[in-house]
């Protein structure tokens, strides 16, 4: 069976969801094979082979992880010639997208970006123009390389047997021009990776401040899902930039969308339309919003949040 | 410095876009085009390291006779020349061509900096600024949500999931900015009588030295098999809140098996 390169996402050795999502997808395609990359890869293997990896390629070396973006892209580039796989699945992450970019150029391949469906003979389907249009493309030249957005799939577990395959890679100089000099953390929270996250709970300019976010950090909590904000609320400085979800913001296509003080505009549906379930709460009952809720509210966020809340903690 | 800033000319986001149901490209002839948003951020990046360092700023544009209004307005903002890559075979370009010639264009002509926006508007690839790194062998610095350049080393604050990453390079290097990395100036009315009389070089695909079977709709690398309207999602239910309306959506979660 034509084997499918898998770039697996791991945060020092522990597997995002997003590639268990893109190694169970592999599966309907071919062979899925595993590329994992940077320090902690090794420890990957199990995680990986319990969802269906047949084979893992392990680049774990440090120096690696001191570039970014473009190692990646080498490890791919060195194992896409002897191997011709049939394809190669990235998540559509920045990172993933950027790594999708150089691999293309090198092997002077197609790309497909944010795919949520690839069909066994390869067709990717994507929605573009916030969500208006269904496109189904394929690659016509090369290896297709297509990145698919999270949740796309359900992740799977199929457990079978496992290669190991170490690589020693070596960087191009153009790899290696840009050098992580300092990694900052700044997310204190424990809550699920917004692009990620099977349900996200977004606050507007309903919420009113700072503060107001407060109640919507604990509807996040109780459902175990991530914060997203408007651009509304992230230009009055009420909640980080990287949390804005829309046009300029982040795409996000969870199980359950939560909107709550949020109008609607077309930029902000951009970022959220394709969700599975939308949700909404708006004191406004002509707020463009409610035409894409599954299940709206009128009213006051400030009474109905806290109360879903609770009745969310009641009933786990 | 010599700064690139590289702009697109997008159709402006209130617009109802459509792919053309011939080509099954983005129709752009009949919508209004704007400046993609995120490009601003470029521009006045490029227009603070250009003022810091009593540098030159180059606008430059892949696009139809119409994007010239974009090129206008960068210059209207402040940069000092632009380059108009216009050419009828570059139609229907993909992601691969278009950085092609972009990186043909920055690389002739030796820049210290190409910056970037983080995304277009429209085709929401995020990957020509990676592209170009790559094809030019430069160092990429990409996301960047600040930029500082001491003599010929770079530094930027890479915005990640996590925080930030601090990267480092010397100088060329390609750079795209993130949103809210600075506060894009408007067009002073002196900037915009200024930018009738600033040069702007158009040039074909030959002047730049690609190949004509290298880009456009003769060398796209994937293609569009069909497309169609996204069904309208089912109407939903809307209630009004009678101080039960988080119970009520409590019903709904649980119907659908998330609580
Ligand atoms: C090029 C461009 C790109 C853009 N990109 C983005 C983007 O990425 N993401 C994005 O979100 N926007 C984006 N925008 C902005 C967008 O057009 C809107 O301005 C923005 O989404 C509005 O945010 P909002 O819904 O929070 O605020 P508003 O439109 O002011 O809506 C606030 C809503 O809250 C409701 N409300 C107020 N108080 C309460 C209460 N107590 N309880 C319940 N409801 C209440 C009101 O009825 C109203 O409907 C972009 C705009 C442009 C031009
Ligand atoms: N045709 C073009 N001409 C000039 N710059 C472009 C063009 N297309 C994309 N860019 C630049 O590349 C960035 C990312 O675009 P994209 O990869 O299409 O999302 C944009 O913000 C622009 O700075």
């Amino acid at each position: 069976m034509a084997e499918i390169l898998v770039l697996a996402d791991h945060s020092g050795g522990e597997v995002k969801k997003v590639t268990l999502e893109l190694l169970t997808l592999a599966r309907s395609l071919g062979e899925p094979s595993a590329v994992v990359v940077g320090a902690g890869a090794g420890s990957t293997v199990d995680a990986l082979a319990e969802y269906g990896a047949r084979r893992v390629y392990v680049a774990e070396d440090a120096e690696l992880d001191r570039h970014p973006v473009a190692p990646a892209a080498e490890v791919l580039v060195q194992l896409v010639g002897p191997h011709s796989p049939a394809a190669v699945l990235i998540a559509s992450t920045a990172d993933g997208k950027e790594i999708a970019a150089r691999l293309a150029v090198r092997i002077d391949s197609g790309l497909i970006t944010d795919a949520v469906q690839v069909d066994a003979d390869l067709t990717a389907t994507q929605s573009i123009f916030g969500g208006s249009v269904i496109v189904k493309s394929r690659v016509t030249r090369g290896t297709p390389v297509i990145t698919v957005r999270p949740n796309s799939t359900a992740p799977e577990a199929a457990a079978g047997p496992c290669e190991r395959e170490d690589l020693s890679i070596s960087l191009s100089d153009g790899a290696s021009r840009a050098v992580i000099t300092n990694r900052v953390e700044e997310k204190h929270d424990a809550r699920p990776e917004l692009a990620e996250a099977a349900v996200v709970v977004s606050g507007g300019r309903g919420v009113g401040g700072a503060d107001g976010f407060k109640v919507i950090e604990a509807l996040a909590d109780a459902l175990g899902g991530a914060v997203g904000a408007s651009r509304a609320a992230t230009d009055a400085g009420w909640y980080p930039h990287q949390y804005q979800v829309g046009q300029t913001g982040k795409t996000v296509s969870p199980q359950l969308y939560v909107a709550a003080g949020i109008s609607g505009a077309i930029q902000h549906r951009a970022g959220m339309q394709t969700s599975k379930n939308i949700v909404v709460i708006n004191k406004d009952p002509e707020a463009p919003i409610f035409e894409v809720a599954d299940f709206g509210v009128v009213g006051d966020l400030f009474s109905v949040v806290p109360q879903l809340t609770e009745e969310v903690v009641k009933r786990k | 410095m010599k700064i690139a800033v590289c702009v697109k000319q997008v159709p402006d986001t209130w617009a109802q876009k459509r792919l053309d149901p011939d080509d099954k490209t983005l129709d752009r002839e009949s919508v209004d085009g704007v400046i993609n948003e995120l490009d601003e951020y470029a521009i006045e990046e490029a227009l603070q390291l250009g003022e810091a360092t009593s540098g030159e700023v180059v606008v430059i544009t892949m696009g139809p006779d119409k994007a010239s209004e974009t090129v206008r307005k960068a210059l209207a903002m402040g940069a000092d020349s632009a380059i108009h890559v216009c050419d009828a075979a570059l139609h229907g370009s993909d992601a691969l061509a278009t950085s092609l010639v972009l990186a043909k264009v920055i690389g002739d002509r030796g820049f210290d900096l190409a910056i970037f926006g983080s995304e277009s508007t429209d085709a929401r690839m995020s990957v020509i600024p990676a592209m170009v790194a790559e094809r030019l062998g430069q160092a990429q610095l990409t996301f960047a949500g600040k930029v500082d350049v001491e003599g010929s080393t770079v530094k930027i604050r890479r915005i990640a999931e996590h925080g930030y990453d601090e990267v480092t390079a010397s100088l060329p290097a390609v750079i795209s900015v993130v949103e809210k990395i600075n506060e894009p100036r408007y067009p002073s009315f002196k900037g915009i009588m200024a930018a009738k009389k600033k040069p702007v070089e158009r040039l074909t695909l030959a002047e730049v030295g690609v190949p004509a079977d290298q880009v456009g709709l003769a060398a796209v690398a994937s293609a569009v098999e069909s497309f169609e309207s996204a069904p309208p999602r089912a109407a939903g239910t809307v209630v009004t809140d009678e101080g039960d309306g988080g119970v009520k959506i409590a019903e709904y979660l649980s119907s659908q098996k998330f609580i």
